[in-house]
């Protein structure tokens, strides 16, 4: 598999990291891991944390809105962090950054989310 | 370089050949030198093209075929996206940004908007039970100084 994704929790937030390439083939995994993560009553926020994410594409998108409308539904926030340039873009060009805000670094993105919470 | 350079790519419909499909048109428009953003706009123009076959041409029916025809003339590489599926009904209706066809899949709505965005050049020709044609069109910038 082209994509490996690992989950860190730190206080009420799910940290999601991102290695690889989020396309259609990889894309279920993104959603079903994040999905059981969310279920647990302790988590609140979610940093997508994509500094080692080297493709996305609008497969990627769907897969992020719809946790968006899972963390959202639970009150929550969800943020990104570590963008590469191509990321950014279908971010600017699908509207995501109309709902979730971009972070420089994890340490930005966490500090974001302790002053909300 | 004279006159063109081609290349033609028949492939199961599975969605593990997305990565493939993108790696070997990559591969292919490399010899004109692009810079990584453009080669990451062509990967991802190609990637939508073949995840929409995939999906909404055959259904995710990995025993039908996605075809990927690449050519390079001067500094332009043209690439057309074929499935012989279930076409579109209103191709209109397909292109509007974060319209889709299978909301219950997670599917974002923007496959068509990114490649009219990150390509210089895009059509469509779909007929219903007739499959999907979609054409694509990228300068290579990087190599314009030389043919000036």
């Amino acid at each position: 598999m082209s994509l490996q994704i690992e989950l860190e929790h730190y206080r009420n937030v799910l940290i999601v990291r991102l290695y690889g390439e989020l396309d259609h083939h990889t894309a279920n995994v993104v959603r079903y891991k994040m999905e059981e993560a969310l279920l647990k009553d302790q988590v609140n926020h979610v940093i997508l944390s994509l500094k080692e994410l080297q493709f996305m594409d609008s497969s990627g998108l769907g897969v992020i809105l719809g946790r968006y409308k899972q963390v959202k539904s639970k009150g929550g926030k969800m943020v990104v962090c570590d963008i590469n340039p191509g990321v950014k873009r279908l971010f600017e060009l699908s509207g995501l950054f109309k709902i979730i805000s971009v972070h420089d670094n994890e340490r930005n993105a966490i500090s974001s989310l302790e002053v909300v919470s | 370089m004279t006159g063109s350079n081609q290349m033609k790519l028949t492939f199961s419909a599975r969605s593990e050949n997305e990565a493939f499909a993108r790696v070997a048109v990559s591969a292919f428009v490399s010899q004109l030198d692009p810079t990584l953003e453009e080669l990451n706009d062509l990967k991802t123009a190609v990637s939508e093209a073949v995840t929409n076959a995939i999906i909404h041409g055959y259904d995710n029916d990995s025993s039908r075929e996605v075809t990927i025809e690449a050519s390079i003339e001067r500094d332009t590489v043209s690439i057309i996206v074929s499935d012989e599926g279930n076409g579109i009904e209103d191709v209109e209706l397909a292109r509007q940004p974060l319209y889709t066809s299978k909301p219950e899949l997670e599917r974002s709505g923007m496959g068509f908007t990114i490649m009219e965005n990150f390509m210089d050049h895009f059509e469509v020709a779909s007929r219903v039970d007739g499959g999907t044609r979609v054409a694509m069109v990228k300068r290579i910038e990087s190599k314009k100084a030389l043919y000036n």
